[in-house]
């Protein structure tokens, strides 16, 4: 399982550079939007966890379908189905690792475009320690979507298209998180524990669902 | 298998498509005159009924939205039952069941959310709000069409059921979370402003209606359930068939 870890990180950090891709998306998502909105800073720091919430959905999305599409393609994908560990764990730790490759670096970049939006420190805070938080369960809910694309032909967009609705959860509560930080009457833990909450409940759904859809996919 | 439940049992007689279709040829006429003389009365009664005495006229779009609304969740659980019985029972009829559901689901829920629009424009004064209740029923929407396109992008049929089995129940567990997270929402950013009709407080003068229409709209998602169900095991036979023709052509040859 380490070593599968292990090969995992390196592949995705020496490979092409794909998670430094996502990185590089998820800055020209971000700032992009002022060119939308204009350059008042008023505004951008109104909106600016949402927007840093937003850019990183999009960048983990990016990134997915590439989850299990490279073991399949030279075929070690059959044969981590017939290794006798159970597939759920090889399909956690294949979630860990491209986490830790493509949502980690999100994460430590979140403060910068905090920066660029005039968002407060604590604000800036608060959108790190929920997006740390609170990615797992996108990469989790994506496994599954990646594993149902592992059997279509073209099937990148259309895995955005499944899993971006399922997300849904995770982005309302984090970005709500982020906002009872700065906004005083709202209180910030609740929304923050519940985003916690569903991080757990799809670290099983998720690794399960792609576990059942991978067999399926395979034969 | 065979020495579980009854209810496996007869299920499992389902199993053979034959057997179906005699069954869906004696069910589907039955059903039909079921469904029209239940819409005939549902709709005499909702023409006849008298106005909301704040609402006017407009109220009577209830009767067509309110059941829409139901069934569209309705058709979801069918789906997930049918996605349950793919994967646990590797049921042949569930496949078909699931594949046939989405587009009547997808149907009902855009009747759904174009009748709550037009009642929404004359009571709230605008088309859409980001309310809730709408929202989670346009995510329930961008749902169905999600997994219409999966099955439509595969070209192997049974593959295409039990990979979409998977999504179908991952959106089921899902979907109470985004209701509840939307409500959540909702209650955050716009404080309780939307007129919300609860079953028991609504008066029996709208009720008898909207009860009939309620049955109405599902026993016309049954009659249309079964016929799509039907005509997806012919499609699926001639295909069968065209297969089998093309290859004996080569062989001729």
């Amino acid at each position: 399982m380490t070593a599968l870890l292990l090969r995992d990180l390196k592949l995705s950090v020496r490979a092409g550079g794909g998670a430094l891709i996502g990185v590089l998306f998820f800055m020209t998502v971000v700032a992009v939007i002022p060119f939308g909105v204009g350059p008042d800073l008023n505004l951008l720091s109104r909106i600016g966890p949402a927007i840093v919430w937003i850019g990183a959905l999009l960048a983990v999305l990016l990134g997915l379908d590439r989850l299990f599409q490279a073991e399949r393609d030279d075929g070690s994908l059959d044969l981590m189905l017939m290794h006798e560990n159970p597939l759920v764990l090889t399909v956690l730790v294949k979630c860990l690792a491209h986490w830790l490759a493509t949502c980690l670096p999100l994460v430590i970049a979140s403060p910068l475009l905090g920066l660029f939006m005039n968002m407060s420190e604590a604000a800036i805070g608060a959108v790190m320690l929920t997006l740390l938080v609170g990615s797992p369960a996108l990469t989790f809910i994506g496994a599954a979507g990646a594993a149902v694309a592992v059997a279509l032909p073209r099937g990148g967009l259309l895995v955005s298209i499944l899993v971006l609705p399922l997300a849904i959860p995770v982005l309302i509560f984090g970005v709500s998180a982020s906002y009872a930080a700065v906004e005083d009457p709202a209180p910030f833990l609740p929304p923050f524990l519940i985003l916690i909450a569903i991080t757990l409940f799809f670290a099983v759904i998720g690794p399960l669902a792609a576990a059942v859809a991978l067999r399926h996919a395979s034969d | 298998m065979s020495d579980n439940s009854l209810a496996i049992t007869k299920l499992s007689d389902l199993a053979n498509p034959t057997r179906f279709l005699a069954l869906a040829a004696r069910l589907i006429p039955w059903l039909a005159c079921l469904t029209a003389v239940a819409f005939a009365v549902g709709l005499y009664l909702s023409f006849t009924t008298e106005g909301d005495y704040q609402q006017g006229e407009t109220v009577r779009i209830m009767y067509v939205h309110v059941p829409a609304a139901w069934l569209s969740m309705m058709c979801y659980t069918v789906m997930a039952v049918s996605a349950i019985g793919t994967l646990v029972w590797r049921h042949p009829l569930a496949d078909v069941s699931a594949r046939c559901a989405a587009p009547l689901g997808a149907a009902f829920t855009l009747i759904a959310l174009i009748t709550g629009s037009l009642w929404g424009k004359p009571m709230w004064g605008t088309w859409w709000v980001w309310d809730a209740r709408l929202t989670s029923v346009f995510i329930l929407f961008l749902m169905y069409l999600g997994l219409i396109a999966l099955n439509r992008s595969m070209d192997d049929p049974s593959k295409a059921a039990r990979v979409g089995a998977v999504l179908i129940l991952v959106g089921f567990v899902n979907i109470p979370i985004i209701k509840f997270s939307v409500e959540w929402w909702n209650t955050l950013h716009q404080p309780a402003s939307v007129i919300r009709m609860d079953g028991p407080t609504i008066d029996a003068e709208f009720l008898r209606p909207l009860l009939v229409m309620a049955v109405a709209f599902t026993l016309l998602f049954f009659t249309l359930h079964i016929a799509a169900m039907r005509n997806e095991i012919w499609r699926r036979r001639v295909n069968a068939q065209r297969r089998l023709a093309a290859r004996m052509a080569g062989r001729e040859q």
